[in-house]
């Protein structure tokens, strides 16, 4: 992912706040007004003590309880403007950025989630921007209001007595010297920490999954030693950690006991000599002891603020990430985008394709894997493409669904460039059937109907019964309302499959590319499965990654990839008649499959 | 370390152990805290007289002129103020020095607890048999030795220390408050009780709120999950708009649940502050009518105003405490659960064993179905035994039963004579080098992973084991050589790969039985062969069993049993087995049959 500048992370932020501003303003405000509450707070004590016991009088103690009551009902009212209103805007916040990023993602190519990891982008849309939504509002705004208290009983003090005030002050550079000084080492303690943490927990992992290998080798004892030795890393670390944490607190607790300590002896000199009353003195000793924690508390808000930059360009990055495949404006215009088709527009497909003069290399390669290629497929034809394991298979389908554009030369469809019309219309129009099945978690109905969002329940009958998955579905208790899991988990991969043809039969694509499984897949459902592929090639202009020889043999053309490049193409008999590299091939696919039991 | 276990052992019991070591710096801590809570609650008892007598002109009674007496009186201490400054400055480094140690020993008994449990754990669920059901669930036993532990260790080593804190705390203010003024301490005492109720009913009401909201933002992030692993089929069917739709309604309805629990967070926060200044201004109020009456001094409200602070945080804190209780004795609970579960006795090892093996009538079952029904073979020292079979016909189990990674049902197993239930475990296993199909690596380098069942190898017997593996040119590819990191944090092998590593790791060790249990399975014919010629010349003495699936591998066997349905149903060497037409037979036609179209010249 690239890096952006700050200035970009920053209009990013601001993109999102300026939607709530108001509110933002509103949890300032409040934030200020409870940083003079509790300034004021402690001169309530000092005011009793100086006019009503000093002076021996119980003259105005209704007004100062009225005045109190007011100030009760005041804090207590901004406490909770305030807590409302940070939780809300916080909410909305942290809402409007996974919405971004979350539809923004829906807008790239997959050739973008080739290159970046599910657990990357989930973690951007999930948690930077948790991150980013609480320390935006919860950081900024104590931090504001922690430094606010600090000026302001720093402002009071000084009025109250310059020379008394200093002796609190001192405390101030001090504290924030520690706090800073050990927020650095325990943050790397921390980290520290955290990695052995990680070696820890992969320790258990393989001790579980490992355990039948360890059992066999007899190397339990070998394994304690090493696990052994993180868990005493980890004790040592973490007992580094304390012993910084617990002088920090010994040091921060010494300092403002110390400026009690000053406060008295100075303080009381000058009361005695009756410059300051008493009530004053008790104001000055609970600022000695208060402003420790809103020091600590304004630091710790403005490390995090620092701290988020990280998760704010991340964010940055993702939003300001070009798909690779783009529709023209005249397109979009016409067609429609990814979230809006303008399906009254779309031509109906034939299925002819032609590859014209295409030459392509990958974003992130350096090797030109096409050159000046070209394929004319009929209407209604199998293609097959064939190789081993990391040949580069895929290109062509790659190319085919948009997933990536060429770089050069053109990709027809019925004659006319696929550029012609958006990805959307040319995704509805292609059926792409993975060798790992994706299902989503909810009904089988459900999924389905991704396949075609109104189909009828006519609809649904015969598209699963045309790829034999009515038995799955029948197996599962609630027929179309029965729930499957996350990832499809209660079905076999051959279930599974079935289901995905399903759903593809459903969406009746002109095109359709099929990515067969590597492995064999449950023998029970094999036949199932190969009898379903069969019927969804029926009548299609078909693509297969094809690792079956049953399926390759019956192909109208193969084409054999090696090393990322197309080497040999023609129909089964006169591949094998040139004894090229497809005969060699063939011969190991047809041992390695008799091999099977 | 807490060795298990029988079943009847105490969760208690489990937790002393664990505890064990861990008890002195606890102690420590405890008494090191008792010490900075008196010197907390003692501070504001010295700024109320040096306020009231020292620096006002109240009279000091009783315990306070005694006081006063040891820095020669009141008077005195009013010509020199600084002595009681620097009382406070002492007591202050006093506190400081304690609060070091109390928060300094309680890391140290909470991280010697926390290795305890690690520790404990690990070795525990390494010796679990493998037939426990606990093994299958990866994640959840991960989760009681990560967050179930720490759960439990911080319960005991901040919450208990903190309720011991908060206990002495509250004793001691009480008990000035109450000395210093009986009313005053009752009025003050009364709201504090309401602030508490309150923070306590906040906690129910919340407790499920919350755990709703949690449960509410796992399905979004699952929603998120689901879409960007399925991205292909997503822009396959072009259904962005459906996929932004579902997002937009979770994640609406979630951000709609937490601000609806911030009312009642805000709720909470300013009814506990209005409690909180209003139980100020009625101490200030009553403690001024009570100082015109007399009967109460400055420096005492003063005083009585610091005790007040002290009792309402630990107050808050108290229900918070409460609420983990339960969690820890939970977390308690499912730890005790996996030490509790039987663990294998390893034994010692007690020497070679030779490599004569018999089953005899050897059955063993998870269900009611048997995976192995009745098996008896006799495999003579120095021969090779070939299993072939397929899926589901229990030739792996068999291969498991020799090591005792599973306990027959029926029947016994003997090597060199001896029933294998009576041998220890660690000389059994010691004796079998068993290669699994998987071929599971561990996360550490490639030459630690060969060399890891050997006691200090050196790198050219780590070496020859690879190429006697046919893995050395591999590893040679690899940028770091053997030094390359391997498995879930390092460097992917492929299959075959995987399962050559797991050969040379086993042929480490110079053992009497080899046993193969379809671990050539990833690697081409050729290399399957050239391994096993390797095999024949380094271990020529050695009993070798091949499990495969490949009639190739197991053909020069010097004798072949057939299993289907847990059962033998052929037995004898290759060539016999050929010439029988039977299953052996039919396999050994298709394997090594040519395609129809080059036969015969068709092409």
């Amino acid at each position: 992912m690239k890096t952006v500048k700050g200035k970009a992370s920053l209009s990013t932020l601001w993109r999102f706040v300026k939607v709530h501003k108001w509110l933002y303003a509103l949890m300032l405000v409040c934030e200020l007004l409870i940083s003079a509450t509790s300034i004021i707070s402690p001169l309530f004590t000092s005011y009793a003590i100086d006019n009503f016991i000093g002076g021996n009088t119980l003259d105005g103690l209704t007004g100062f309880i009225i005045a109190y009551v007011v100030f009760i009902i005041v804090s207590s009212a901004l406490q909770y403007i305030e807590t409302r209103s940070g939780i809300t805007l916080e909410m909305a916040l942290l809402r409007d950025m996974r919405r971004a990023t979350f539809n923004h993602l829906q807008t790239l190519s997959v050739a973008y989630f080739n290159v970046n990891s599910v657990g990357v982008l989930h973690a951007r849309v999930m948690s930077d921007t948790e991150k980013i939504g609480s320390i935006v509002v919860w950081d900024g705004n104590h931090g504001m209001r922690h430094i606010v208290y600090v000026f302001g009983a720093v402002g009071v003090m000084l009025k109250l007595n310059p020379v008394l005030a200093a002796c609190v002050l001192v405390i101030v550079p001090l504290i924030a010297a520690a706090t800073a000084f050990f927020g650095k080492r325990v943050e790397r303690l921390h980290r520290k920490e955290r990695e052995i943490n990680a070696k820890i927990t992969a320790g258990f992992n393989e001790g579980i999954t490992g355990a039948p290998t360890t059992k066999s080798l007899a190397v339990e004892e070998k394994l304690e030693r090493d696990f052994f030795g993180h868990t005493s890393d980890i004790r040592k670390q973490s007992v580094k950690l304390t012993h910084y944490v617990s002088l920090f607190y010994t040091i921060i607790t010494f300092a403002s006991s110390l400026a009690l300590a000053a406060v008295l002896w100075y303080g009381g000199y000058i009361t005695s000599e009756q410059l300051i009353g008493i009530g004053t003195l008790s104001v000055f000793m609970t600022y000695a002891q208060g402003l420790v924690s809103p020091v600590q508390w304004a630091i710790v808000a403005i490390t995090n603020i620092i701290s988020v930059k990280v998760n704010l360009e991340r964010v940055t990055a993702l939003l300001q990430t070009e798909s690779g495949v783009k529709d023209s404006p005249e397109v979009v215009e016409k067609y429609g985008d990814s979230f809006n088709h303008k399906r009254e527009n779309w031509e109906k497909i034939e299925g002819a394709v032609e590859f014209e003069n295409v030459s392509f290399t990958y974003p992130d390669g350096e090797e030109q894997v096409l050159e000046n290629f070209n394929l004319k497929v009929p209407c209604g034809t199998r293609t097959a493409i064939v190789g081993e394991t990391g040949a580069g298979k895929s290109t062509l389908v790659n190319l085919l669904c948009r997933f990536y554009e060429p770089t050069s030369g053109r990709i027809l469809i019925d004659g006319r460039d696929v550029r012609e019309r958006s990805v959307g219309w040319l995704h509805a129009n292609i059926g792409y059937v993975l060798q790992t099945p994706h299902l989503f978690s909810g009904t089988v109905r459900e999924n389905l109907l991704y396949g075609k969002e109104d189909a009828t329940e006519a609809e649904l009958d015969a598209a699963v019964r045309s790829v034999n998955a009515d038995k799955v579905i029948a197996k599962l208790g609630n027929g179309y309302d029965s729930y499957i899991g996350e990832g499809g988990g209660t079905l076999s991969t051959g279930e599974k499959q079935l289901l995905s043809f399903a759903r593809a039969i459903l969406a009746d694509p002109a095109l359709f590319i099929l990515d067969e499984a590597t492995s064999s897949i449950d023998t029970l459902t094999e036949e199932l499965v190969q009898n379903a592929v069969e019927k969804l090639m029926e009548g299609r202009t078909s693509f297969i990654i094809a690792h079956r020889l049953s399926t390759v043999k019956t192909a109208d053309l193969i084409l054999v990839v090696k090393d990322g490049k197309i080497i040999e193409r023609g129909n089964h008999a006169e591949l094998l008649k040139a004894k090229g590299y497809y005969y060699d091939m063939y011969l190991k696919q047809f041992r390695e499959e008799n091999l099977r039991i | 370390m807490v060795k298990a276990s029988d079943g009847n052992i105490k969760n208690s019991q489990i937790l002393g152990g664990f505890l064990k070591g861990s008890w002195l710096f606890f102690g420590v801590s405890v008494f090191s805290n008792l010490i900075c809570t008196l010197c907390t609650t003692v501070l504001p008892l010295i700024i109320s007289f040096t306020v009231d007598s020292v620096i006002g002109n109240e009279t000091a009674e009783g315990f306070y002129a005694s006081a006063a007496q040891l820095f020669g009186g009141v008077e005195n201490l009013k010509a020199n103020l600084w002595i009681p400054a620097l009382i406070i400055a002492g007591i202050a480094l006093v506190n400081g020095l304690f609060s070091y140690t109390n928060n300094y020993f309680n890391g140290c008994g909470n991280q010697t607890l926390v290795k305890n449990m690690r520790d404990g754990l690990f070795s525990h669920v390494q010796r679990l048999p493998l037939s426990r059901q606990i093994m299958t669930s990866t994640g959840d036993v991960i989760q009681r030795c990560t967050s179930d532990v720490w759960n439990l260790s911080n319960f005991i080593s901040n919450q208990m220390v903190a309720l011991l804190r908060i206990i002495i705390t509250m004793v001691v203010s009480v008990m000035f408050m109450f000395t210093m003024n009986l009313t005053l301490a009752g009025v003050s005492l009364g709201l504090i009780a309401a602030i508490t109720g309150v923070s306590f009913g906040f906690r129910v009401i919340m407790h499920k709120r919350f755990r709703e909201c949690d449960e509410q933002e796992g399905v979004l992030s699952a929603l998120a999950q689901e879409n960007l692993t399925g991205v292909r089929v997503v822009r396959a069917f072009g259904r962005e708009k459906y996929e932004r739709d579902k997002f937009d309604r979770q994640n609406e309805y979630y951000t709609g649940l937490w601000v609806k629990t911030g009312k009642v967070t805000a709720g909470y926060w300013s009814s506990t502050e209005f409690f909180n200044t209003l139980q100020m201004l009625v101490i200030i109020v009553v403690g001024t009518l009570l100082c015109l009456d007399g009967r109460l001094t400055a420096g005492e409200l003063i005083a009585f105003i610091s005790y007040n602070a002290l009792l309402v945080a630990p107050l808050r804190e108290l229900g918070r405490i409460i609420s983990q209780l339960s969690r820890a004795s939970v977390a308690l609970g499912r730890i005790c659960e996996v030490i509790k579960a039987p663990s294998e006795d390893l034994g010692g090892y007690e020497g070679r064993l030779s490599g004569d093996i018999v089953f005899k009538n050897v059955t063993f079952g998870y269900g009611e179905k048997p995976v192995l029904d009745d098996i008896s073979v006799t495999v003579p020292e120095g021969s090779t035994l070939g299993v072939i079979g397929g899926t589901g016909s229990g030739k792996s189990t068999f291969a498991a039963m020799l090591s005792r990674l599973y306990e027959p049902d029926g029947g016994a197993v003997y090597i060199g004579g001896r029933n294998i239930a009576e041998i220890p475990l660690a000389t059994l296993r010691a004796n079998i080098g068993l290669v699994m199909q998987e071929g599971y690596v561990y996360s550490r380098t490639v030459g630690e992973n060969i060399g890891i069942a050997a006691n200090e190898p050196t790198p050219e017997e780590i070496e020859n084991a690879a190429k006697s593996a046919c893995v050395h040119d591999n590893i040679l590819g690899f940028a770091g050589g053997y030094d390359t990191a391997v498995g879930e944090r390092g460097v992917t092998l492929s299959g075959g790969q995987r399962q050559r590593v797991a050969i040379a790791r086993a042929l480490m060790r110079d053992v009497p039985v080899l046993v193969f249990d379809d671990s050539l399975s990833a690697v081409d014919s050729r290399t399957d062969a050239a391994v096993r010629a390797n095999l024949k010349s380094k271990f020529a003495g050695a009993t070798v069993i091949i499990i495969s699936h490949r009639i190739n591998t197991v053909i020069d066997a010097d004798n072949i049993i057939v299993l289907d349905g847990g059962k033998i149903v052929e037995s004898g060497t290759g060539a016999q087995l050929v010439e029988k037409g039977g299953i052996f037979a039919e396999i050994y036609k298709k394997q090594t049959a040519l395609p129809e179209e080059l036969e015969g010249g068709a092409l």
